[in-house]
């Protein structure tokens, strides 16, 4: 009890001046655009909080619009087609006439259109004159290998034959991850990927020119909430204009290929425009403590609520059989919702960070507390329950000295699953911004370092063991069991 | 004066009679054994003592006054009730098992040990037990701190569901033996439930004879076994004491 309230203690979010807050997604090009963005700021004398690794646009988009960030870098094509679903290619101005209702804006672009492309081999390029996608016309001895997504897609490759007249050539599908391997090995002619991918760079590919426009474009530029000071805004209107898609190539291809971190290379770009930066560095043992105390933070509050909230709506419910099979049959429910999802539905209600994720998981540690207690205070014998009766206990008597004691082990099982639980889900809710021990994990999935995943992976590992561990000494301590028969 | 009285007793469990115009008095003082086989009602009937069930019809009084609706805990504490198997509870050690309402009754430390040592005096049992759970005591030794809790309020009135049945034989006349020790030390009524004639010829004075709901015949127990009024009770009488 005591840790649950020094843990309700720790300030949820510790800032005095109000921070500026950066947001961004969970995948390599966003959190170093995002990583540059801060550092930008900072030098320039804002306080930065990072809210890096939120999971998908979606969450990002509803984080901005509700004020828990007040920017992140967003694309045009996924405003106009997955946020604001406008038809065809619009500019910046259409969607900031959109968007300015929102109370939102989207600032200068960063220069680089991060869409589909289509690419080939440099020496192939060269030896044929490859230049835009309709060179491609003719080129019927060159293998085109494709994406399975992409060979679906409307958008992909049925929608770009038409366009460009390729229809009769033969086309096959591959994984995407294998595509640039194939592909440098020659074994592939044609292939889709992303225009700025840093293996454009790595593989010497050459992107061929959409000159029909056929994909959409995908510029990105910070994107901006109504509560972000002007000189902010005017300070990120610099950043115009300085990445093209090579310079964008190049960034992605250190993160994943030099192995630098997003701070260094944010660092060096911002060198290269003659902007000094630092590079806020934190200790593998610092993160490690801040991680595992943020996440202890998230759950032992979730649990505690739980156990409050689930143990009073235990001791109204049992007598009640149906009743009691309603709030299991409802808390069930909420268990088959996948966590992320959970996660996703909170924003709306709370937004993002701390709070969505505590009430999730509050939510997930409902059903083994409520489920164990109903079903062993409604299952002490009867006959028990009878003589305590008829020598005179009164029903709250009752309750204390006899029904909760003889379901304190089954009550005790119970929030031993749910704080297991608890801890293991809370690494997702890194994806909202909540922090934990789920945040060295969704950089390291995106970054695809293992090093970096296990960071967040032991240490949750082990605290649900000790968590398992403590509560079995707990309940040693509580649940009275017989000595040793005396001879 | 009876200790338990009924008047016109009707019970129902939904369209099922349980017990149909019972009028018994209990007298005081006395052991009054209600016999009768499985589902004759003798449990309902014991029930209705301690307000646990209330009849569709008729009075239950319980040295003249009626089972009171307001207040049945504190009435309760006012009748010992000990039942088959002796129902202590699995958590708590034999003597907090037995003075469990009286801490609740606030008694002090002292004289809560004292009662529960003089009671463990009277069903011979050693102060040994006092810290030992139910589950390290064998069953004759759980039924007698079974009596002892039902004892260790001292009540004028014991109600005694089957207490004996469900015990080896040996061990169920050391336990007849304490009974009548503490019936010869305490002044104390009872009603003991049973299915056992002989049983109930051996411990009790007063006999209530139940069938299918209805008394078939009650008075004290010499007579009822040598005067049967029905052939339910000659039958019952020929089939267990001869």
């Amino acid at each position: 009890m005591t840790r649950l309230l020094f843990l309700l203690l720790i300030p949820l979010t510790g800032f005095a001046a109000d921070p500026i807050r950066v947001g961004s997604k969970n995948f390599n090009e966003s959190y170093l655009l995002s990583e540059v963005v801060a550092q930008l700021l900072e030098t320039n004398g804002y306080e930065v909080e990072r809210k890096f690794g939120l999971g998908g646009t979606l969450i990002c988009y509803e984080a901005l619009k509700k004020g828990e960030i007040d920017v992140y870098v967003e694309y045009t094509g996924t405003l106009s087609q997955a946020i604001l679903d406008l038809p065809g290619n619009p500019g910046r101005e259409t969607l900031n006439r959109e968007l300015g209702a929102l109370g939102l804006k989207l600032l200068a672009e960063f220069g680089f259109n991060n869409t589909y492309a289509i690419a080939v081999r440099q020496e192939v390029a060269e030896t044929r004159a490859l230049e835009t996608i309709g060179d491609l016309a003719g080129q019927a001895d060159l293998p085109f290998v494709f994406s399975h997504e992409f060979l679906e897609r409307e958008d992909g490759w049925p929608g770009l034959a038409a366009r460009y007249g390729l229809a009769g050539h033969r086309v096959q599908g591959i994984e995407h991850g294998l595509a640039y391997q194939a592909i440098s090995e020659g074994a592939i002619g044609v292939t889709d990927a992303y225009s700025t991918d840093g293996e454009l760079v790595r593989y010497d590919l050459k992107v061929l020119e959409d000159n029909l426009a056929y994909f959409p474009s995908y510029f990105a530029a910070p994107l901006v909430g109504e509560q972000l000071p002007e000189e902010a805004r005017v300070l990120l209107e610099t950043l115009s204009g300085t990445i093209d898609d090579q310079r964008m190539q190049a960034m992605n291809a250190d993160v994943v290929f030099k192995g630098m971190s997003f701070g260094e290379v944010a660092q060096g770009f911002l060198a290269s425009r003659g902007v000094v930066s630092e590079v806020r560095g934190q200790s593998l043992w610092e993160s490690l403590l801040r991680n595992t105390l943020r996440h202890l933070q998230l759950t032992g509050i979730a649990l505690g609520f739980a156990i409050l909230i689930g143990m009073s709506l235990s001791l109204m419910v049992y007598r009640s059989e149906r009743t009691s099979a309603v709030i299991i049959y409802v808390s069930g429910l909420m268990q088959t919702i996948p966590s992320i999802a959970l996660l996703a539905l909170m924003i709306p209600v709370f937004g993002i960070g701390v709070v969505p994720a505590i009430v999730a998981l509050f939510l997930y540690s409902l059903l083994p507390i409520l489920r164990n207690a109903i079903t062993a205070l409604a299952n002490v014998d009867p006959t028990l329950v009878k003589v305590g009766q008829a020598i005179g206990l009164s029903q709250r008597e009752l309750l204390r000295h006899v029904l909760l004691p003889m379901s304190l082990p089954a009550i005790f099982a119970g929030i031993r699953t749910a704080a297991v639980i608890s801890i293991g889900t809370a690494t997702l809710a890194a994806f909202i911004g909540a922090g934990g021990l789920g945040d060295p994990i969704v950089v390291g999935l995106s970054l695809d370092d293992v090093e970096l995943i296990l960071q967040g992976a032991i240490p949750a590992a082990l605290l649900a063991i000790v968590t398992e561990l403590a509560f079995g000494l707990l309940e040693n301590r509580l649940v009275r069991r017989p000595r040793r028969k005396r001879t | 004066m009876s200790c338990v009285e009924f008047k016109g007793v009707t019970k129902r469990f939904g369209d099922l009679k349980v017990l149909t115009g019972v009028d018994v008095a209990c007298p005081s003082g006395q052991t009054s054994a209600i016999v009768g086989a499985s589902g004759s009602g003798k449990t309902t009937l014991l029930q209705l003592v301690n307000g646990v069930l209330r009849p569709d019809e008729g009075l239950v009084s319980v040295f003249g006054r009626e089972v009171p609706r307001e207040g049945i805990e504190q009435f309760r504490r006012g009748i010992g009730y000990a039942v088959q198997g002796a129902g202590l509870f699995p958590h708590l050690t034999a003597q907090e098992n037995v003075t469990l309402v009286a801490r609740l009754e606030g008694w002090e430390e002292a004289s809560m040990r004292e009662r529960f040592l003089e009671l463990l005096d009277e069903v011979e049992l050693s102060a040994d037990v006092s810290d030992r759970l139910p589950r390290e005591l064998s069953g004759g030794q759980q039924q007698r701190l079974g009596l002892c809790r039902a004892l260790m309020l001292k009540p004028d009135l014991m109600l005694l569901d089957e207490p004996f049945s469900a015990i080896d034989p040996i061990t169920r006349v050391e336990l007849y033996e304490r009974f009548e020790h503490i019936k010869a030390t305490q002044s104390v009524s009872s009603l003991l439930v049973t299915h056992d004639l002989r049983e109930a010829r051996r411990l009790a004075e007063h006999l209530v004879i139940l069938n299918g709901g209805v008394v078939e015949q009650s008075g004290p127990t010499s007579e009822v076994l040598s005067h049967p009024d029905t052939s339910y009770v000659s039958s019952l009488v020929e089939s267990q004491l001869t």
